[in-house]
């Protein structure tokens, strides 16, 4: 089976289920064996039938019913073994996999997250493993299982006589061939139908999120038209699968029905003229009866494979792919950061667009400098190129003096306490959220962080304290408390250089004062880089810079800066208005 | 979303009650289903019969002629069983199409007299689920579980009355097993359901866990947390492996220990019947006969285990529609609704309302205004006034707690929903689009003409770019309508809105900044658009403000200062803030018209 490159996706499996090759080598051969056992009972209740004929003992009939309970029990020892060992290593390749699957997920950088959906990755860690699973499991096992079965019964059956198995075989070719047909069909209308019911769902999702559309166009008799119009669409698809699916499984049972009328009719003729015995006769139609199940799996067989294969290369698209964002060859040994950066001509462009133009910026280690500026002007992306979430060209930016590209990713980033703009939280407790970026904790480490932050408060409110789950995302704390405890999740780390992209911006402006004054005294000698809207944040930075599409269009400090009158003064105006709009009752 | 794959129980009789009653309107579909299963278990009982026929009186006699009837007998059989289970699963399957295009429709039909309010709480996605993966599980159960169970019990039933026909000693030595494998089987059922539950719980955890540390992988990254985030996968993938190495176990021993047990009626037949065979109180074909039907015996009782999933299953969906189906729709047309006879003036007033989404927390607070028929008013304020909210009150998206909102001085509460809402034309500022063309998102649901929907497009602009397009108003918009730009999508709301003619505008002005040329294209729109209506706008550009006949500013759901443009800035109030922080900007840089 495994032919042309066809296959060759498949390939990467070899590695996986090469681990436990001993056990699954066992587990064939206990496909093997227990077949045996299997396909011996038939004869032996095939003797025991002719021996009715001739004068037996009650002592005689009860070994051949010992013989076949043994034989039952061997076949059935056997057995156990073959699913638990083939079928057992199946999950514990699944588990290996998953586990790479993730290890490789976490190298890849943002931007491979932003290109793809975070439920695509998701289905491909867990519904298309599953199916890539089903391959080397269940599919292997019974095709195997198929092949021994088939070859050793028709032996059987051969031994027996060969003019009556030819004719019981007849109409089994015919039904591995409707597997396929029937398969075939039966697929293309099952894709068919799953491509009208993800139809159906987009146009309910449509319909949801447009719900005020909806209402207000006063449309709910039109939507429903229309989804009335889909549904019976996908009804009707449904009732041409049920048409194929109501023959193919009544066909299948009418096939074998065929070849057993074929043995009673031919065999029993050869029985009357003493070709075969009653025995054989009986056993013969047991054979039967052993085939067919085997002989429908294998077209199942086929469409697991199919599928698998099919998973397969999308799994592989998660593995196959390089993470930009690693260690380059070339790296400094036994570095350690001090926190002096430095952006030297840097010129940066994503997705085709240049966002940095340009920008030359010195920080010295311990400043603090502060960058405002419009929407989309680039100071994020500025700040994300310090822990590399973005490569920044070669020789661009500097971190006391070395390439950043030659620092090894986990020294730099450990030195950074990095606060991004949208605060994600992970649905654990308030504890465990800050202390998710240091080794270990102690309390007192925890409720420090928290105090700089401002959250310690809120929290020693809470029923459980620390120990308050704080939901998915973070839902049942408000934005300014999630911010609060993403800062003390980085001051925790006590970091050489801390990055707060606007993360203030649901504080309020007096809580705001605090955790800044109490961050100053956190981050003596320590490199604080600032992104805010706010003049309040950035007025006691030792350096404000002004970005506007990607360029550094005004520099100095909050004095000089009102001074030159440009987009920083414009903006500090505004603010005193707003001040004095959100004080007016 | 993840707690919901956990299961409860298997069987509730409240929720299977509801359920059948789905099946009443088909009930002569579900009896001929029935009819003809209970047909095709006969039939499957009728083969080992001919099979002992065929040895006792034809080859034991040496009869060729008899052998070949009863063949031909045996062949007639599996034609008729062929079209029989041809015709029973087509009726089936059917059937449980009906059913699910019914509770499809129900569901759906009952979103849509849901309000908004219910909206904001519910994720789009959780009531996709309902519609659609629910309503499925549910099929499931009405095509697969309940009626092949029947079809089990009656195979089982009629083969235990064949073999006490046949010979009710042997019969009786042969069911002997059957308390046997009633045991077995229910051992592996609480082996097995327990190891599908953790399963089902790992697999949940998993997507928890993918879905949080997906999102967010650069807060892992950034604060070197790979190896913790991997150790705790590690831990959820293995309970996820050893779940299912238990389940494995359970179904290792299970299938062996039934074909034992299988074997050992054989076994039994063989010694006792045979016994039999030797004393000539049995015959041969009997025997065999026998061993068929100890074959066929033992397959059902094993099948019926797996249905109690599909059981399980059922009833947690089950559960879940029927809650979705009973939350009462909050906005209704009240018992004495009116429509009124003439179409809609435009007069508006709100009358001391007060307005919270929850409790107390007050949004809006003794909001009083009127707009006469024809004028226009714009609405303004910062940031949490409680603009947006005001108008979403008009169309009664929610209803108000104190005062009264009056159209044509009749309270809006005891209108027809549908004769109110028709009256407004709504433009939000998040522009949503429905997937379809240019065209269809104009019209919407609405018998317009063409012709209108081109004058429509014609009238706010969006004509010229239209005609850059190959298929001009027949161009494809896809979901959300992200390949336009902001401001196309902006006129293509206009264009919704004044082809539909209503009586009132509302429009909620969008803020995102667009360039100069579509600036004054949305301009003149704007203006198009006020002409001859009452319009109510949440304004943001100078422009729009100034052609308004009044402005109504709001200030922390306050309504605080009402007057021309002109009188307001005179005032020195807030609205002299507003314009200094807003809108003075706007009287430079945009060139005017």
């Amino acid at each position: 089976m495994l032919k042309s490159n066809k296959w060759r996706d498949l390939s990467r499996l070899r590695f996986y289920l090469g681990q436990h090759r001993s056990r699954l080598a066992a587990g064939f051969a206990c496909v093997f064996i227990t077949n045996i056992f299997l396909l011996a009972t038939p004869l032996v209740t095939g003797y025991a039938v002719d021996s009715l004929r001739e004068s037996v003992t009650r002592e005689k009939l009860a070994s051949y019913a010992a013989v076949i309970i043994g034989l039952a029990l061997c076949e059935g020892l056997f057995r156990f073994f073959m699913r638990r060992l083939i079928i057992g290593v199946s999950r514990q390749a699944e588990y290996a996999i998953r586990n790479d699957l993730f290890t490789h997920l976490e190298t890849l950088p943002v931007s491979f997250f932003q290109k793809n959906k975070t439920g695509d990755l998701m289905s491909r860690v867990t519904n298309d493993l599953s199916n890539v699973r089903m391959l080397f499991g269940p599919g292997v096992m019974y095709t195997a299982n198929t092949v021994i079965v088939a070859v050793f019964a028709v032996l059987l059956m051969l031994r027996i006589n060969w003019q009556l198995t030819l004719l019981a075989l007849l109409p089994l070719p015919l039904v591995s061939l409707s597997v396929r047909h029937f398969g075939k069909r039966i697929h293309d209308l099952t894709e068919e139908s799953q491509g009208k019911l993800a139809d159906l769902s987009a146009r309910v999702q449509e319909s949801m999120a447009g719900i005020r559309v909806v209402k207000a166009f006063v449309q709910e008799k039109h939507e429903i038209a229309e989804f009335e119009r889909m549904n019976r669409g996908l009804v009707e698809k449904n009732r041409e699968l049920i048409r194929a699916q109501s023959v193919f499984y009544p066909t299948m049972e009418l096939m074998i029905g065929f070849a057993v009328v074929v043995v009673i009719w031919a065999g029993g003729r050869q029985v009357i003229s003493g070709a075969i015995s009653l025995g054989d006769f009986v056993a013969f139609n047991m054979y039967l009866g052993r085939l067919s199940w085997p002989m429908i799996a294998l077209g199942w067989v086929v469409n697991l494979l199919e599928r698998g294969r099919a998973s397969m290369q999308r799994l592989n698209y998660i593995l196959d792919t390089v993470p930009e964002v690693k260690d380059e060859s070339v790296t400094v040994s036994n570095f350690e950061v001090q926190g002096g950066i430095e952006f030297r001509n840097l010129n940066f462009a994503y997705n085709g667009t240049q966002t940095l133009r340009n920008v030359s910026l010195t920080i010295p280690k311990g400043k603090t400098i502060a960058i405002v500026g419009a929407t989309g002007s680039g100071k994020s992306t500025l700040v994300q190129l310090i822990p590399r979430l973005y490569n920044a060209p070669p020789e661009s930016l500097f971190v006391d003096g070395v390439p950043i590209e030659r620092i090894p990713l986990a020294t730099l980033r450990k030195a950074i306490g990095f606060i991004p703009q949208d605060t994600f939280l992970f649905g654990e407790t308030i504890r465990e959220n800050i202390a998710f970026g240091v080794e270990s904790a102690t309390d007192a480490e925890i409720q420090r962080a928290a105090d700089i932050s401002n959250i310690d408060a809120d929290v020693q409110e809470f029923p459980q304290k620390y120990d308050t789950l704080v939901g998915e995302r973070g839902i049942t704390l408000s934005g300014g408390q999630k911010q609060r405890t993403a800062i003390s999740r980085a001051v925790i780390r006590d970091p050489k250089i801390l990055i707060l992209d606007d993360a203030l911006s649901s504080v309020d402006t007096y809580t705001e004062e605090q955790i800044l004054r109490q961050l100053k005294q956190v981050m003596r000698n320590r490199t604080s880089i600032l992104i805010s809207h706010r003049v309040s944040t950035v007025k006691e930075a030792d350096e404000i810079i002004v970005l506007d599409a990607g360029q550094i269009v005004e520099r100095g400090t909050h004095a000089e800066l009102l001074r030159q009158d440009g987009y920083y003064a414009e903006l500090h105006r505004k603010q005193l208005l707003e001040e004095e709009l959100a004080v007016s009752e | 979303m993840q707690e919901e794959e956990v299961l409860g129980r298997a069987y509730d009789s409240r929720l299977m009650r509801r359920l059948i009653t789905y099946l009443r309107p088909y009930k002569a579909y579900v009896a001929l289903a029935l009819l003809l299963i209970l047909f095709e278990s006969a039939l499957e009982v009728a083969f080992p019969w001919l099979t002992k026929i065929a040895i006792d009186r034809y080859i034991a006699a040496g009869n060729m002629g008899g052998l070949a009837t009863i063949a031909g007998v045996y062949f007639l059989l599996l034609l008729i069983r062929f079209g029989s289970a041809s015709a029973q699963t087509w009726v089936l399957q059917n059937t449980g199409q009906k059913i699910m295009y019914d509770m499809r429709m129900q569901v759906f039909r009952h979103l849509h007299t849901l309000s908004p309010s219910f909206f904001d709480k519910n994720p789009v996605g959780r009531l996709i689920t309902r519609v659609v993966t629910d309503v499925d599980v549910l099929n499931e159960l009405f095509s697969a579980g309940i009626v092949s169970i029947f079809g089990d019990i009656f195979v089982l039933f009629g083969i235990m009355v064949a073999i006490m026909v046949l010979n009710w000693e042997l019969g009786l030595v042969t069911l002997s097993v059957v308390p046997l494998i009633f045991v077995t089987t229910a051992i592996f059922r609480i082996k097995a359901r327990d190891s599908y539950r953790r399963v089902r719980l790992a697999i949940a955890r998993i997507n928890a866990f993918l879905q949080e540390h997906i999102t967010g992988m650069p807060v892992v990254q950034l604060y070197n947390r790979e190896r913790k985030a991997f150790g705790k996968f590690d831990d959820i993938n293995k309970e996820h492996l050893g779940a299912n190495l238990d389940g494995i176990l359970a179904y290792a021993w299970f299938y062996p220990a039934i074909e034992l047990l299988s074997s050992v009626a054989v076994a039994l037949i063989i010694w006792y019947g045979g016994g039999q065979v030797i004393q000539g109180v049995l015959t041969l074909g009997a025997l065999v006969a026998f061993v068929q039907y100890s074959n066929r015996f033992f397959q059902p009782i094993a099948d019926m285990s797996e249905k109690y999933n599909i059981l399980q299953s059922a009833m947690a969906s089950s559960e879940r529609l029927f809650k979705l189906i009973d939350t009462p729709a909050a906005i209704v047309n009240s018992p004495e609704a009116v429509v009124p006879a003439q179409p809609p003036g435009g007069d508006i007033e709100f009358r001391n309302v007060w307005f919270a989404y929850n409790d107390d927390d007050w949004v809006l607070r003794d909001v009083s205004f009127q707009v006469k028929a024809g004028e226009s008013v714009a609405i303004v304020g910062h940031t949490g006034a409680g603009k947006t909210t005001t108008t979403s009150l008009l169309t009664r998206f929610y209803d108000i707690q104190k005062g009264e909102i009056r159209l044509d001085g009749i309270n809006i509460a005891t209108l027809d929903l549908d004769y109110l809402r028709s009256s407004f034309a709504v433009v939000l500022q998040d522009v949503f689009l429905f997937s379809g063309t240019m065209e269809s998102n104009i019209r919407l649901g609405s018998p317009i003409p063409r012709e209108r929907i081109e004058a429509a497009a014609e009238d706010v602009n969006l004509a010229p770019f239209l005609r850059l397009l190959p298929a001009g108003l027949d161009h494809p918009v896809n979901e959300r309508g992200t390949t336009l730009s902001a401001g196309q999508r902006q006129l293509l709301a206009f264009a919704r809105a004044l082809a539909h003619d209503p009586r009132i505008l509302v429009l909620d002005e969008a803020t995102s900044s667009v360039d100069t040329e579509t600036e004054i294209q949305i301009r003149r729109a704007i203006e198009r658009l006020m002409e001859g209506r009452t319009s109510i706008i949440i304004a943001h550009r100078l422009s729009t403000i100034q052609r308004c006949d009044k402005i109504v500013v709001m200030h922390k759901g306050r309504v605080r200062e009402v007057g021309t443009h002109q009188q307001l800035l005179a005032q020195r109030g807030i609205y002299y803030k507003l314009y200094q922080l807003q809108y003075k900007d706007q009287e430079v840089g945009v060139p005017g018209d």
